[in-house]
């Protein structure tokens, strides 16, 4: 045991990948002993995904070489990783959920007596597998009916009857109860003491330090350090995570906050695993931050404020006066916009044109008895290419072919034409490189001098400090604090942020 | 929440979950009750006799459907299986034969040759959905349409023209119209045919790997592609499978009406789409069984004989069958859907 604990089981050395007009990867190496666990640690969009991605195949790497046991290898898929020891638990568990457990289990590779499948011996293994790890669940209840964590120990499972060496389990406990933690720590131990190797990608401190063996950090798509978990401690991971500077990244603030204008109050999801209790206030012309780590509900909270989601309680009151938005046309009408955070997804129509993209959500306005005025849509178009400086040859360019930047000043454009008082900005620099960034911020910073309330959901640090007058810190569904950012730091509100 | 409660809400879970026997059993009692003479053996095997075709089409297009496809051109290829066998299955002596120096051949030559022909359609169905990625519904429309133009020019040509293929050998008849007489009654062999091949199915979608590859393909194609399965081929041996069903079920809609024309089996698919959604199969994929299929058919079969045995005009008929499809899938999606 103690000579297989020195060896490499995995050496990912000197990756690099790169997507157009971004670095994901820099000269990043990750090595990982036989029966330990390694914990990967970074805030979101530090590259540990991407890693994670390279190693399963999903990404091809642009430099760099991979090492299993010894031997070079590169996998095309995931199917071949898992064939080669090497298998993937994932935060968005893959399964059929109309399918029974052991279906999941054994698919692509049923046992089989003739052309029938063996479904005594495919019962009998997965008890198997399942005792040795200390699972109860019925082989034959349907996935649907089971619990995350039950889910996600299916998965495990799965791995284990893969005979996997290595097992990556990224975020496991971050819709886990703390019982349900136990038994996972437990089955993690179980594995170890096989000689299986655990990368273990997570953002909660306390956990890693108990769980892991060493510690891997990663910051801006690079290798940072590997460290032994015994010697490290909260305060050394969090600045290792986090520690760059500042400088000239954002244009100096002009805004001036006023008075209240939005009051939220216990506001609580109606689906009992989101968020509850949520209080907070937004001024006028004020920047308020959400910060949080993924799983923490930031986007639920905007998009139930947009009539999006179900509550089950709560206030929200516009000028003193309660609102009900039980619909994004209600928001709208009641002067809320939102700009979501997949823009590819529910942000733009690809295919059309800008004068289309800009125009979309305030129909009404263009109505010239049946038709819509051609001359106002233009003269709003306008608008929207001159004050939010799209770069673009023409109104009739399909939106597609903008960059990502422009694409989402498009979108604020457009949330503009609506008249909003409370403009909700989920993610809005995701995706856009620096100087479209920079842009942006000064966009955001004009509107809150003109006299909006913006709520900001961010996962980069320094943007929340650079852009934000408070910050709404978020973890685990609850609100953990509301921060004054001159005066915070990243790092309190990275231990906000891992407070539930 | 009490005791009594929470049975109560067990049996209302238990009704949700089987509400299409349930709507089966209250139809029939329904029907009874207006007319007590409904309950005959005679009425019990014209309804399942008239089923037995329904039932095998709606098998092949359920699996389909379990994958999260569609498949619009059955109906047409129903009508190309009956115009192939029938053509090839005239008696001797009759005067328009298609082939008139054909011998008579045993009547499974045709059927065989039917169902190869469908089979192969089926196949290609499935290459265009799985290997060019062209979504089901249109892949499956012009099928649909082109099958029926194939039909057509073999249907429709000389010596005699466009003209219903009659005249067909006895052999065939018997295979399609007679059935084993039990006391008084005489059961159709098309009744035994529907079973063979509802045991048949039943046993592919729960007992193979081809079965379960269905489901999961239907259930969460990413699950069942990183899990190694091969979806294409999947898909094209689905196809493929309800093709056969197909011209199966023509050869025998041929040797039931004693001729064929290139408008056998028109809209047939629709029918049968129908029935496997009241029957419980979900048109997004991964859910749907053999019983629930069958019983589906034979609701709408019960509807259209017993509403007809009542003297309920035909019309009504249609108000009655298309209001059932819309509940049916109002329920079923009530049963699935969930609050965000």
């Amino acid at each position: 045991m103690s000579e297989a604990r020195t060896t490499n089981i995995l050496e990912m050395s000197h990756l690099t990948k790169r997507f157009p007009g971004v670095i994901a990867l820099q000269n990043v190496s990750l090595k990982v002993k036989a029966g330990t666990v390694h914990a990967l640690m970074g805030e979101n969009g530090a590259g540990k995904s991407t890693l994670m991605k390279c190693l399963f195949g999903i990404y091809t790497m642009d430099e760099g070489k991979i090492l299993l046991d010894g031997k070079e290898v590169s996998f095309a898929n995931s199917k071949q990783a898992l064939e080669n020891g090497v298998s993937m638990v994932h935060q968005e568990l893959n399964q059929v959920r109309q399918q029974n457990v052991m279906d999941n289990l054994w698919l692509g590779r049923y046992p089989k007596k003739g052309i029938f499948i063996d479904e005594k011996k495919m019962y009998e293994d997965t008890v198997a597998i399942f005792n040795s790890l200390d699972i109860s669940i019925d082989p034959r209840s349907r996935v649907s009916t089971l619990s995350v964590s039950e889910m996600q120990m299916v998965e495990i499972a799965k791995a284990v009857s893969y005979h996997s060496k290595i097992i990556v389990m990224d975020e496991p406990t971050s819709s886990l109860t703390e019982k349900e933690v136990d038994h996972l720590f437990k089955i993690i131990r179980k594995l170890q003491s096989e000689n299986v190797a655990i990368i273990y990608i997570s953002h909660k401190m306390e956990e890693i330090l108990k769980v892991s063996d060493e510690v891997t950090i990663m910051r801006d798509g690079q290798y940072i350090a590997t460290k032994s978990a015994k010697d490290l401690t909260t305060e050394e991971i969090i600045k290792l995570m986090v520690g760059r500077d500042l400088s000239q990244r954002f244009p100096s603030k002009m805004n001036q906050p006023g008075d209240v204008i939005l009051k939220v109050t216990d506001l609580t999801a109606e689906n009992e695993s989101s968020f509850s209790n949520i209080n907070f206030e937004l001024r006028k012309g004020e920047i308020l931050g959400i910060a949080g780590l993924v799983g923490s509900k930031r986007t639920e909270v905007m998009e139930s404020l947009f009539g999006m989601r179900s509550l089950s309680s709560g206030m929200v009151e516009l000028h003193g006066k309660e609102v009900h938005n039980h619909s994004p046309q209600h928001a709208i009408k009641n002067g809320f916009a939102l700009v979501t955070e997949e823009r590819r997804s529910t942000g733009i129509y690809p295919d059309l044109s800008i004068s289309f993209n800009s125009i979309i959500a305030n129909l009404v306005q263009y109505k010239k008895g049946i038709f819509l005025s051609d001359r106002k849509v233009h003269d709003d178009t306008k608008w929207v290419i001159d004050s939010m400086k799209v770069k673009t040859p023409s109104q009739k360019t399909s939106i597609g072919s903008l960059s990502g930047g422009n694409q989402q000043k498009v979108i604020i454009g457009r949330w503009l034409l609506t008249n909003p008082e409370i403009l909700l900005l989920d993610e809005p620099t995701r995706g856009i490189d620096v100087g479209a960034k920079y842009e942006i911020y000064q966009l955001i910073n004009q509107l809150a001098a003109d006299g909006k309330g913006i709520i900001m959901i961010s996962s980069e640090m320094p943007e929340l400090l650079g852009v934000t007058d408070r910050i709404l810190v978020m973890s685990n569904g609850r609100a953990a604090g509301i921060v004054d950012t001159a005066t915070t730091s990243q790092e309190e509100i990275m231990r906000l942020a891992a407070l539930y | 929440m009490s005791t009594q409660a929470m049975k109560n809400s067990k049996i209302t879970k238990w009704l949700f979950d089987h509400v299409i026997y349930v709507f089966l059993i209250l139809l029939v009692i329904g029907i009874v009750i207006a007319s007590p003479d409904f309950l005959s053996v005679t009425n019990l095997i014209n309804i399942l006799s008239q089923s037995s075709s329904r039932i095998i089409i709606a098998l092949g297009i359920a699996g389909i459907l379990i994958t999260a496809g569609t498949d619009l051109s059955a109906g047409r290829m129903v009508g190309l299986a009956a115009v192939v066998s029938a053509s090839l299955l005239q008696a001797g002596d009759y005067a328009y034969k298609m082939y008139p120096n054909l011998p008579e051949l045993p009547f499974f030559v045709p059927i065989i040759i039917a169902m190869v022909v469908t089979g192969l359609f089926g196949i290609l169905n499935g290459v265009i959905v799985s290997k060019f990625h062209v979504p089901p519904f249109i892949a499956t429309l012009g099928m649909m349409i082109s099958v029926y133009g194939i039909t057509s020019i073999y249907f429709d040509r000389p010596p005699y023209g466009a003209q219903p293929i009659g005249g067909l050998s006895e052999s065939f008849t018997k295979f399609a119209q007679r059935g084993i007489p039990i006391g008084d009654y005489e059961i159709p062999f098309l009744i035994f045919y529907a079973i063979i091949f509802s045991v048949i199915i039943w046993v592919i979608w729960n007992k193979t790997q081809l079965g379960k590859n269905m489901y999961a393909i239907g259930g969460n194609p990413e699950a069942a592609k990183v899990s190694g399965v091969n979806v294409a081929k999947n898909i094209i041996i689905i196809y493929m499978i309800a093709g056969l069903l197909y011209g199966f079920s023509g050869t025998i809609e041929a040797g039931r009406v004693g001729s064929a024309t290139n408008n056998t089996g028109n809209m047939y698919e629709l029918d049968a789409i129908a029935a496997c959604v009241v029957g419980g199969v979900s048109l997004s994929g991964g859910i749907g069984t053999v019983p629930g299929v069958i019983t589906g058919v034979l609701i709408f079969q019960i509807i259209n004989y017993g509403l007809a045995f009542l003297g309920v005009s035909p019309y009504i008929q249609f108000i009655v069958k298309g209001a059932i499809i819309i509940v049916a899938v109002a329920f079923d999606m009530r049963k699935h859907a969930k609050k965000k």
